[in-house]
């Protein structure tokens, strides 16, 4: 084990791991972040806790796991590199870490255009994959970036983002090699719906053996209506949203949608589930996270192993 | 070249309107191909201020001059002859002629009437882009020759984002990816492979996050 993360350890154990994602509110009110990650006790392994998601500022992602760590659950610090040079993001982490945050994320970020401060100077500092790079220096050679020697140096379970649905495709697979190689220990994907695409490029990961080294987890967002649908397809960059779904979707009645999205979600999963590789779920139900116990339940994979 | 803008004229009007007597200064160089502060454009704004001004019923005097580098004490001396014959300069190079001339003459105030914008190329007639940031430490014989920091817009150096989307960026359709013309030329030459070694951490340090910049030529310099 290279840490303690109880990601890593339901991996480790070979169980098909389960997260979630908690976006803090835009104020500070712990009783929001608490209750959302309320709901999730029990039926995820961890709890991805977003970075002032898409460039509107909200909570800290590092303030929000902290509540979550203190109710006995476990977060994952996402962090951008959008908003923090290097030597924020470096502080942040060994913060974290020293209130017993094990895991993150590592992200480049939307870029502030999409968000409430598209005045805001975007930062940059690193892309993704030198992000990955700095955390992995970080735990196993106790280095900071600057190459300074770190006094107990945060012992991360990392964590990285890919988007299989992106352009150039062809390019999709030497992206997470370059991941992998930079030091990621799971991925969490965009939101699968084109599982054609999306097997495609497992496919394309087996045979380069990146299965082997990095853990999968598939991500998947249940629709909440056929309007919700659309826009993920047309207005969300590298989202890859096939005619057939916003078919069924509009399909049916407008009070039967929900539960129609999370009939899709759970087929998705149960497909996502047979491809050799994936090595668990990712599932972002965007501020609906009080559907996320019925979708684990009914996709198998509830109860969660205790590690 | 580094390209500019004019100036909205209410904005360059707040700025002559104390004066009476200015001298509007071009420059030959980059501003001249951009269309932005050579000879004939320094001729068009000169005569839209002093009719702007007329409607007000005041008199603007403004004396025409073009420089043949703005950025050159050399050539930014010529205005010595005139200087003394107005209250204030109105300046149409980009920011670096607008403070040498500034550096020159001390007690006069001068303002600028372009918005200075970027380095960048034409694209083709009347369309300038952005092309070069002067980090300081040219990658572009990493990236087969299109440039990750000024032409992406997380200045990404190790591939493209999760929002590159048929060839154009998350941010914009009508911007170009960086990272797809990268992708696209490696192929074309061949290079494909260098895609997977992996960029280090920038040194910024080269740009301007070292401050401010200077290049001494120990050969040249007196
Ligand atoms: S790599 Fe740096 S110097 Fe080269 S074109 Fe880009 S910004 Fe300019
Ligand atoms: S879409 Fe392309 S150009 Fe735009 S930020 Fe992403 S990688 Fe850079």
């Amino acid at each position: 084990m290279k840490t303690q993360s109880a990601l890593e350890k339901v991996l480790a154990a070979g169980h098909l791991a389960v997260t979630s994602e908690c976006g803090p509110p835009r104020g500070a009110l712990p009783d929001k972040i608490k209750e959302k990650a309320e709901l999730l006790r029990g039926y995820v392994d961890a709890i991805n806790v977003t970075d002032n998601q898409t460039a509107m500022v909200r909570m800290s992602s590092f303030a929000a796991c902290l509540f979550i760590g203190q109710m006995g659950l476990q977060p994952i610090l996402q962090m951008v590199t959008r908003d923090r040079n290097r030597l924020a993001m470096q502080s942040d982490i060994i913060g974290a870490y020293a209130h017993g945050i094990d895991t993150m994320l590592c992200l480049t970020g939307d870029h502030p255009c999409f968000g409430d401060h598209p005045m805001a100077a975007n930062v940059y500092d690193l892309d993704s994959i030198q992000f990955v790079q700095m955390v992995k220096i970080m735990r196993d050679e106790g280095k900071f970036q600057g190459g300074d020697e770190i006094q107990n140096p945060p012992k991360m379970f990392i964590g990285a983002a890919a988007n299989p649905f992106g352009d150039p495709f062809e390019l999709r697979v030497a992206r997470l090699a370059k991941k992998v190689k930079a030091g990621a220990d799971f991925i969490q994907t965009q939101c699968i719906y084109d599982l054609d695409r999306f097997e495609k490029w497992m496919e394309g990961v087996r045979d380069r053996g990146l299965d082997e080294k990095v853990s999968i987890l598939a991500g998947v967002t249940p629709f909440k209506s056929v309007g919700m649908a659309k826009y993920m397809k047309n207005k969300v960059p590298g989202m890859s949203v096939p005619d057939e779904l916003i078919k069924r979707m509009s399909g049916v009645p407008k009070d039967k949608q929900p539960e129609e999205g999370i009939k899709i979600c759970v087929e998705t999963m149960q497909r996502l589930k047979e491809v050799k590789g994936v090595r668990g779920f990712h599932l972002m139900a965007i501020e609906w996270e009080q559907k996320v116990p019925e979708i684990v339940e009914r996709a198998g994979l509830h109860p969660r192993p205790l590690v | 070249m580094i390209t500019a803008e004019q100036k909205p004229i209410q904005e360059i009007m707040e700025y002559v309107r104390p004066y009476s007597r200015i001298l509007l200064v071009g420059c030959n160089e980059c501003v001249t191909v951009c269309a932005a502060g050579g000879r004939k454009e320094v001729g068009l704004l000169s005569s839209a201020l002093q009719m702007a001004f007329m409607q007000e019923g005041k008199v603007l005097d403004v004396k025409e001059m073009t420089l043949e580098r703005q950025c050159d004490p050399e050539y930014v001396e010529e205005l010595a002859g005139s200087i003394n014959q107005v209250e204030a300069v109105l300046s149409m190079a980009c920011g670096c002629g607008v403070q040498e001339v500034a550096r020159r003459f001390k007690e006069k105030p001068v303002y600028p009437a372009l918005n200075t914008k970027f380095m960048g190329a034409s694209e083709r007639q009347g369309v300038w882009a952005e092309r070069c940031q002067g980090c300081g430490d040219c990658v572009l014989g990493l990236t087969g020759g299109i440039c990750p920091i000024a032409r992406c817009s997380k200045r990404l150096l190790n591939g493209p984002c999760g929002g590159s989307s048929h060839g154009k960026c998350e941010i914009n359709p009508d911007v170009d990816c960086a990272w797809q013309l990268i992708w696209d030329r490696l192929k074309a030459l061949g290079l494909e492979k260098r895609y997977e070694d992996i960029a280090p951490a920038k040194d910024w340090r080269a740009s301007r996050d070292g401050g401010p910049r200077r290049i001494i030529r120990e050969d040249l310099a007196s």
